[in-house]
């Protein structure tokens, strides 16, 4: 029999090295690899602490308890479907559709989405469309044993009919605004699709419509508020991150015919399908036309071309983020390069807005932090995806569905963490990532190769969500439970002034000005700024 | 021990690759472990190949296990290769990560070859660490220098 002291005396001090010399080598590694992390996170944890970014939760919204809200939808093209569905009605073809796509692709969830989504307790008791295709499909999707949906022929009568408590409006531009103020005066609450308005004079009477009907709750189509990302970039500006902002770049890049507003032609159209004296509305009457009518977006007559379509957006975000208003002078240059298809709106558009007096704060001494040049340049003829930048004199915001921050090397206020070492110029120093739990100084080169393939989505509560679907929720929930939306008169009253600002500029190839004591856009004598905007041709000589 | 009859050059080559993989591993579990906000989740969701597999694997519930099991994972195999015990397990188990990380993305022509610091066709690191594994599974060491070695000898008095 041995015993362990037996066995011991066995091995040889050989014997004990070659057993166990692996050990040592383990407890280095082990040691060197948990050093490296532990204080790669202390030293992000204190750079976290000096920047003290907290990602905003989102502005709650209320409970959908109560009777369902009866809503009408005015106009049910591809925009007003996608509403629709954000509402929580898909047509019975695209839930044919998708059904087969996941059935084909298990990894298509589309389908599952929508189905998980929350029921916002509405009702779509009522449609206004002017083409009969359209129209009907509402009435065979969303009817149910209980109820058919009515189809009104003009929105006037749909507005009136005390069968709607909301509508929502996905028209072309030209209509935002008459149908928009016909339902405020009528007490029915309106979501209306950007741009808000089509020409100068409606947007302010549109502000005073919704000013004296304050009961009346206004949402303006800006979906992306609802993204996470931004407000934590609020936060971030409201800590003075960046300094003082100079300079803010957004982008759009597109390369397809619908990108380019080429959208399809319905074979059913025809002067008996559609009600072409209704599209026309305020534009002057051409005779029946089926690309003005699917292709409206080509047209300075019904749409407003980058400026109002995609502008708009980028504009929005930024004000959303910023809150810098409408700005003290725009220009525009571009022109219709691609596509030479007998539209009248530019293809490529560079907007440059002037903002004389905004500041974002300084960390230099005083008189160095004002003024800021937002520009917005846009093709549709090229889909190379360029970042959104806010430039300040300590950092650098990208700003998209994640955000990251990089300090300036010649920054004042972290000139001394940068001398240290513990910032490097060229690596982030705060990512917000709303698909990966928590936030991290740094971030790997693998983490941003994933951040750039677009593997991230709008987050709440861990719960992947449609951004459209959170701000028609937010509209229904002020008509509900009271509070102001996040995007209503005010802020569409900037974004439609701003985006008519850089419009004119193009059209009319000057320096367009805007007067913050009387709120107009400087006008030379004669210049009607309305029929300028809205004259259906590519530039006008004043 | 009398099975392997290693030259010294060959032993000494053996013992050092079979401590550079583990030491690899080790370090990789390690950084992980201490990384709390660490995931494999983008890098499931981005296979190129099997993509309804490694979707399910990055999915909801299944991502903090397969997180968990794949830390687990590259510790045990970089201590068992360290200390030398249990190698022939380990060994599996190492393989098989690999093949999953190779699997997900492939250095196959045609499909993106993602975040990588070199030029790769059908082989890459991942298949090349693999088959350094298969070799320190049928060459094994540890009876020469690792705690199998004094557990050997233990056995050997005990039942003698």
């Amino acid at each position: 029999m041995s015993n362990d002291k037996s066995n011991f005396g066995k091995w040889s001090r050989r014997d004990m090295l070659r057993g166990l010399a692996g050990i040592p080598v383990l407890g280095t590694v082990w040691f060197a690899g948990a050093r490296t992390t532990v204080n790669a996170k202390k030293e992000r944890q204190q750079l976290l602490e000096t920047l003290n970014i907290n990602a905003s939760p989102p502005p709650p919204t209320g409970p959908m308890a109560g009777d369902p809200i009866r809503l009408g939808i005015i106009g049910f093209g591809i925009r007003g479907e996608q509403l629709c569905r954000a509402l929580g009605f898909a047509t019975t073809k695209w839930l044919k559709d998708m059904k087969e796509a996941a059935e084909k692709n298990p990894n298509d969830s589309r389908l599952k989405d929508f189905l998980a989504q929350e029921n916002l307790n509405i009702k779509i008791s009522a449609v206004c469309d002017i083409f009969d295709f359209n129209a009907q499909r509402v009435i065979d999707s969303f009817s149910t044993n209980d109820h058919k949906v009515k189809r009104f022929l003009t929105y006037k009568e749909l507005i009136h009919s005390k069968e709607v408590d909301a509508i929502v409006i996905a028209t072309p531009d030209h209509w935002h605004a008459p149908i928009a103020m016909e339902a405020i005066n009528a007490g029915v609450h309106v979501y209306v699709e950007k741009p808000m308005t089509h020409n100068v004079s409606e947007t302010y009477a549109l502000r005073d419509t919704v000013l004296s009907n304050p009961k009346v709750v206004l949402q303006l189509g800006h979906q992306h508020r609802q993204t996470q990302s931004f407000l934590t970039a609020q936060d971030i500006i409201a800590k003075k991150v960046l300094g003082h902002v100079s300079l803010i770049t957004t982008n759009t890049n597109r390369n397809d015919d619908n990108g380019a507003w080429q959208y399809e032609i319905h074979p059913d159209a025809s002067p008996s399908t559609i009600d072409w004296n209704q599209f026309i509305g305020n534009a002057p009457m051409v005779e029946f036309n089926k690309e003005h009518f699917f292709r409206w977006r080509k047209w300075w007559a019904y749409g407003s071309g980058l400026s109002g379509d995609l502008l708009s957006h980028d504009y929005d975000r930024l004000n959303c983020v910023l809150k810098m208003g409408i700005p003290d002078s725009v220009v525009t240059s571009g022109g219709i390069y691609t596509h030479r298809d007998g539209r009248n709106v530019p293809d490529v558009l560079q907007v440059n807005m002037d903002y004389n007096d905004f500041t974002t704060g300084t960390s230099q001494e005083e008189g160095k932090e004002k003024g800021m040049t937002f520009v917005y340049s846009a093709t549709l003829g090229n889909q190379f995806e360029r970042p959104t930048y806010l430039m300040g004199h300590d950092g650098t915001m990208e700003l998209g569905n994640a955000v990251t921050v990089y300090a300036d090397a010649r920054s004042t206020k972290y000139a001394d963490l940068i001398k240290e070492k513990r910032i490097d110029p060229s690596d982030p120093i705060y990512v917000y990532d709303p698909s990966v739990n928590g936030t991290d100084a740094v971030t790997s080169a693998t983490a941003k190769y994933f951040a750039n393939k677009g593997l991230l989505w709008t987050y709440r509560d861990g719960k992947r969500v449609d951004p459209t679907f959170l701000h028609m929720r937010e509209w229904l929930s002020c008509i509900r439970n009271g509070g102001t939306p996040s995007c209503s008169i005010k802020e569409g009253f900037e974004e439609a002034i701003s985006s008519h600002m850089a419009g004119l500029s193009y059209k009319i190839g000057r320096r367009i000005e805007w007067d913050r004591a009387t709120e107009k856009i400087i006008a030379k004598p004669g210049e009607d700024l309305d029929a300028i905007l809205t004259e259906n041709k590519e530039r006008v000589v004043v | 021990m009398e099975d392997h009859k290693y030259s010294t050059g060959q032993l000494y080559a053996l013992v050092a690759l079979r401590l550079f993989v583990g030491w690899h591993f080790l370090y990789e579990g390690i950084i992980k472990l201490y990384s709390p906000s660490w995931t494999a989740k983008g890098y499931l969701l981005s296979a190129s190949i099997l993509k309804p597999f490694f979707g399910w694997l990055a999915s909801g519930s299944m991502s903090s296990v397969v997180d968990v099991l794949n830390i687990g994972a590259l510790v045990v195999v970089g201590v068992s290769f360290l200390i030398g015990y249990k190698t022939k397990w380990a060994s599996a188990i190492g393989m098989g990560l690999l093949l999953l990380y190779y699997l997900a993305h492939p250095a196959f022509p045609g499909l993106p070859q993602g975040p990588s610091e070199g030029s790769y066709w059908i082989v890459n690191k991942n298949l090349i660490e693999l088959a350094a594994i298969w070799v320190i599974m049928v060459f094994p060491t540890a009876w020469a220098f690792g705690v199998e070695n004094l557990l050997a000898k233990n056995k050997t008095e005990v039942t003698n």
